[in-house]
């Protein structure tokens, strides 16, 4: 078969789609395109969209390749690798008019899945492997790396990179190195003998970057390891157990030393300066990040919702007795078990409100493993600068998959924020220590740390207490304390990270966004511009809201909302909490359990239009 | 209220411990508890304790959940640091405060309902984890503050104020601590000081989770005929077999070993505990025999108080951890931190 030569040249602005069962060792592969794009100095992403299973069922990974930078999720395919036969199907219905589909052509197609509008090119890769390998596991393995060299043909990848990643990748097992090369290579030249490589749609290297290729959940671990968390507390759960994953390697490489004259055996005796409990459950783990947060350790804890609807009676005693606790929730979708494996923005107004009675929380919002990065470290400062808990609110699309950022940094100077701390000295100079007497102008109140001067000593309790910290059930005592509590979380407003707000000339629309819905939104802003559609940018980053948020909402003629959920949670907690009319905002919502894309946001903003429109 | 302060009456001159306070230093603000109520004994023998070995208050974290049992870590030692945190969760936050800082004494105060309902998940697994801590449970097989309604831990037959008896099967806070894993199992009854001290003064120098559970009667609501946790049901049922001394590590050992099975073990801090009047067959570090040793007096309803089991040779939380000697918490910042040129480095590994 050969290809016809396509009118037009696309060079990286493409978006393939590739089609496997899960549990094959797909996922190495996918990747090994993705980095190889990444080092090529082009801007890509990578989703993958896999089901709740460890094998067999279908799972698919996207990569969009884009110069400009518009890397969100992308609808149409140009290519589609189809290696599940149980979802041929819908995967050939889903290329693009025009575009390819590549298929194991080991076994015939039927024909009714040919599609006249869509070139099909057969790598016969299970015969191909089963000619050159004789280890039954390497014959259906070695089947993902030889697609992968036939893509890097018809992409036209740098080979010489992507043998140069197999080799670091397996820099320890010679065998596994050789057998991955030699499976590239068959994939690639059958491809490059076969096809007219490569395709209209290539890559061209681009000068190189400083930029990074990670995940949020690692750049997430990255942030407490440098904000100096030293307690963690978690239970297993997707997709946040990557966090802790990673926290863990990293203590093991930079937290750990050998304690000098002294052996264990023949080892030397180690010290490690850090603890990470495996929890009961999240209840638990919460309950020790609030033990760790007492005693003066900066703790964390990672999880999704269901952890923090478990913790949500601990959230109350924190927030009441003011202890400061950092919970990183990498959201999944809900309800209950909801689907664990798909991307959602559903916990905001549940980490917003945690809790029993009058509660109210901090939240961070990063759009991506950079601010993960960054905003970790801010959690532990708000945190204790507080003395609550702060919630950092990722989502599994942030979390789990792999994202081009700007390589990350660390200034030297940086002092942490260990908040309002009392030393014996400090005691000393004082006539009385009460724990919720003397609050600052934020509202906040000195703390001490168990183990100070008996001076310093008294008494957590979650139940009714006044300044004094004593037990109380006197009304106005009560109220006292609920009150200074709401101004304190206030007074968080101008701590958090501020929105970050792009205008556009005469622009009378307003999109207001948050998380990982980021880069569809500033994609679909360029093409509502190219529609005469002007419109301002405002991602939320923190809660509570600084009054610009309100500012921008009343300044536009249509404000939009766009989040993933299906009851517009952050459009509610605008309203709720800046006082704006609800029906001032419009929601933009995908909430189906994949990440956002620009056509949703435009088509979205377009119908609402001409809705108001055709009632004007 | 907890914090009604106790009226300061003149004495006699008190004795000093060798930091030279009085018992007066240990004590905390007064009880509102029930008269008669088994806790408060408890709390005496706390204040006692922590007197006895001089431990400075401010070194005393005591943390507890919620119920009655749950109140009273606000009647000891006023100088210490309290926690009275939520129902059945003192063991996670007792957990992450000890794994914070390993040089504070841990103390938590729960109860039956704390620990054997809602909370024994946490229990089983603080037991598993070994923390360092004291934890006492003040079992009197009612929920008193929602007002007399059974416990788990309430034996077959127990008749509640008002309703049917129990007819399903007790909940045995030593029995679960066996099966667990745990390192130290003490049984003691509120109304037996003499009993009671020696064994916390033991579980202050454990290396890991003491579990002691000491029966207290609820004069209010399971006092009665009928109930297994009254005072006269444990004045007469009660087999006070394993006695033990504990001699601290700063006192000099010549303490007269006699009586049947005598048998000492060194504590992890250099203390001796002394098993005397031992009975026949009975080894305290052997976890099979001295589950069938209580079994067997359970049979005939019996409870059997003292030290139950002990072992000293098992890690605790922090020696599986490998943490700093001098705690998480003192930790310096500048030794958490990479630093720049660490995460420069660590950037290549995202290429």
């Amino acid at each position: 078969m050969t290809i016809d030569a396509a009118p037009t040249v696309r060079v990286n602005d493409f978006a393939i789609k590739l089609a496997n069962v899960n549990g094959t060792g797909s996922a190495s592969a996918n990747s090994l395109l993705m980095q190889a794009i990444f080092r090529m100095g082009i801007p890509v992403s990578g989703k993958n969209l896999f089901p709740s299973n460890i094998q067999g069922l279908p799972t698919w990974y996207e990569i969009r390749v884009n110069k400009s930078g518009y890397t969100a999720r992308a609808l149409e395919y140009d290519l589609m690798v189809a290696m599940n036969a149980q979802t041929y199907a819908e995967d050939i219905a889903a290329v693009s008019s025009g575009g390819y589909v590549l298929f194991d052509s080991s076994w015939p197609l039927d024909d009714d899945l040919v599609r006249e509008d869509v070139k099909f090119l057969g790598v016969p890769l299970a015969r191909l492997c089963l000619d050159n390998f004789t280890r039954p596991r390497e014959r259906i393995l070695m089947k993902n790396i030889a697609y992968a060299g036939a893509i890097v043909a018809l992409l036209g990848i740098d080979a010489e990179l992507v043998r140069a990643l197999l080799a670091e990748t397996f820099a320890r097992n010679e065998a596994l190195r050789d057998s991955n090369q030699k499976a590239l290579s068959l994939g690639y030249d059958f491809a490059l003998e076969t096809f007219d490589c490569p395709l209209p749609f290539r890559v061209e290297a681009m000068a190189a970057t400083d930029s990074i290729l990670i995940d949020g959940n690692t750049a997430t671990a990255l942030g407490a390891l440098y904000a100096g968390a030293t307690v963690a507390g978690w239970y297993p759960i997707t997709p946040a157990t990557a966090v802790m994953d990673n926290f863990t390697k990293l203590c093991a490489t930079y937290r750990r030393e050998a304690v000098p004259g002294e052996h264990d055996g023949d080892a030397p005796t180690v010290k490690n300066n850090y603890i990470i409990l495996q929890a009961e459950d999240e209840i638990a783990a919460i309950g020790m990040v609030l033990g760790g947060g007492w005693s003066g350790a900066r703790s964390f804890t990672s999880t999704s919702g269901p952890g923090i609807s478990l913790m949500n009676e601990l959230l109350g005693l924190a927030y009441y007795t003011e202890i400061p606790a950092v919970i990183v929730d990498v959201q999944r979708t809900g309800p209950s078990t909801g689907m664990p494996t798909r991307t959602q923005q559903a916990d905001i107004l549940l980490c917003a409100y945690a809790s029993h009675g009058d509660t109210k929380h901090i939240l961070i919002f990063p759009a991506n493993p950079a601010e993960c990065f960054e905003f970790a470290v801010a959690a532990f400062d708000l945190a204790e600068h507080f003395q609550t808990p702060v919630f950092v609110l990722l989502d599994l699309d942030i979390g789990m998959n792999d994202w081009v950022v700007p390589k990350l940094t660390w200034d030297d100077s940086f002092v942490p924020d260990r908040g309002r701390v009392l030393t014996d000295e400090d005691l000393a100079g004082m006539k009385e220590f009460f724990r919720y007497a003397n609050a600052d102008a934020e509202h906040v109140a000195a703390r001490t740390l168990p183990g100070s001067d008996s001076k310093g000593a008294y008494f957590i309790r979650g139940s009714g207490h006044d300044r004094f910290g004593r037990y109380t059930e006197n009304p106005a005592e009560y109220q006292e304390i609920v009150d200074r509590l709401k101004l304190k979380h206030a007074s968080a407003a101008a701590h958090v990270p501020a929105p970050v707000v792009l205008r556009r000339p005469g622009a009378t629309l307003g999109i207001i966004t948050v998380g990982g819905c980021d880069l569809a939104v500033r994609e679909a802003i360029d093409l509502l511009a190219d529609r005469d559609l002007p419109a301002d940018f405002l991602r939320v980053r923190g809660f509570p809201f600084v009054t610009d948020v309100r500012a921008f909402v009343e300044s536009h003629e249509h404000c939009f909302v766009v989040e993933q959920n299906r009851d517009g949670q952050l459009r509610s907690l605008i309203a709720i909490e800046t006082g704006v009319p609800i029906e001032s905002m419009h929601s933009i919502l995908a909430y189906g359990g994949f990440p956002l894309s620009a056509a949703q946001v435009v088509d979205g903003v377009v119908a609402h239009l001409d809705l108001a429109n055709r009632k004007d | 209220m907890p914090s009604i302060v106790k009226p300061l009456i003149p004495l006699a001159p008190l004795a000093k411990n060798e930091l030279g306070l009085t018992i007066r230093d240990y004590e905390g603000a007064m009880s509102t508890l029930c008269a008669g109520c088994g806790h408060d004994s408890i709390t005496a023998a706390i204040t006692h304790t922590f007197w006895e070995l001089s431990t400075p208050p401010h070194t005393i974290a005591k943390l507890s959940g919620i119920g009655c049992s749950s109140k009273t870590p606000t009647y000891f030692v006023r100088g210490a640091h309290g926690f009275n945190s939520a129902h059945g969760r003192m063991a996670t936050i007792a957990t992450g405060a000890a794994a914070a800082n390993r040089e504070l004494t841990y103390i938590g105060i729960s109860g039956d309902g704390d620990s054997l309902s809602i909370g024994i998940g946490h229990l089983a697994h603080a037991i598993r984890r070994n923390v360092k801590m004291v934890y006492v449970i003040e079992n009197n097989g009612v929920y008193g503050l929602t007002k007399g309604q059974l416990s788990a831990s309430a034996d077959i037959g127990t008749r509640p104020k008002k309703g049917e008896a129990n007819v399903v099967a007790p909940i045995d806070p030593i029995m679960l601590g066996l099966a667990m894993g745990a390192t130290f199992l003490a049984r003691s009854f509120s109304g037996d000081k003499e009993q009671l001290i020696p064994i916390l003064k033991a579980a202050v120098a454990h290396n890991g989770l003491a579990l002691i559970d000491v029966i207290s009667p609820c004069v209010t609501f399971n006092d009665h005929e009928g109930s297994t946790k009254s005072y006269r049901f444990m004045r007469e049922h009660e087999v006070k077999e394993v006695v033990t001394d504990y001699v601290p590590v700063r006192e000099e050992i010549e303490v007269s070993l006699a009586g049947r099975g005598t048998r000492s073990v060194t504590m992890h801090d250099g203390s001796v505990l002394t098993f005397r009047t031992v009975p026949e067959g009975y080894d305290p570090t052997n976890r099979l025999k001295v589950e069938e040793y209580i079994r067997e007096h359970q049979r005939h309803g019996e409870i059997v108080t003292g030290l139950l089991y002990l072992d000293e040779s098992a890690h605790s939380m922090h020696e599986i951890n490998h943490t700093p000697r001098d705690g998480l918490n003192k930790v310096p910042f500048s030794v958490l931190c990479p630093g720049s040129a660490a995460l420069e480095d660590l950037m290549t590994d995202f290429r």
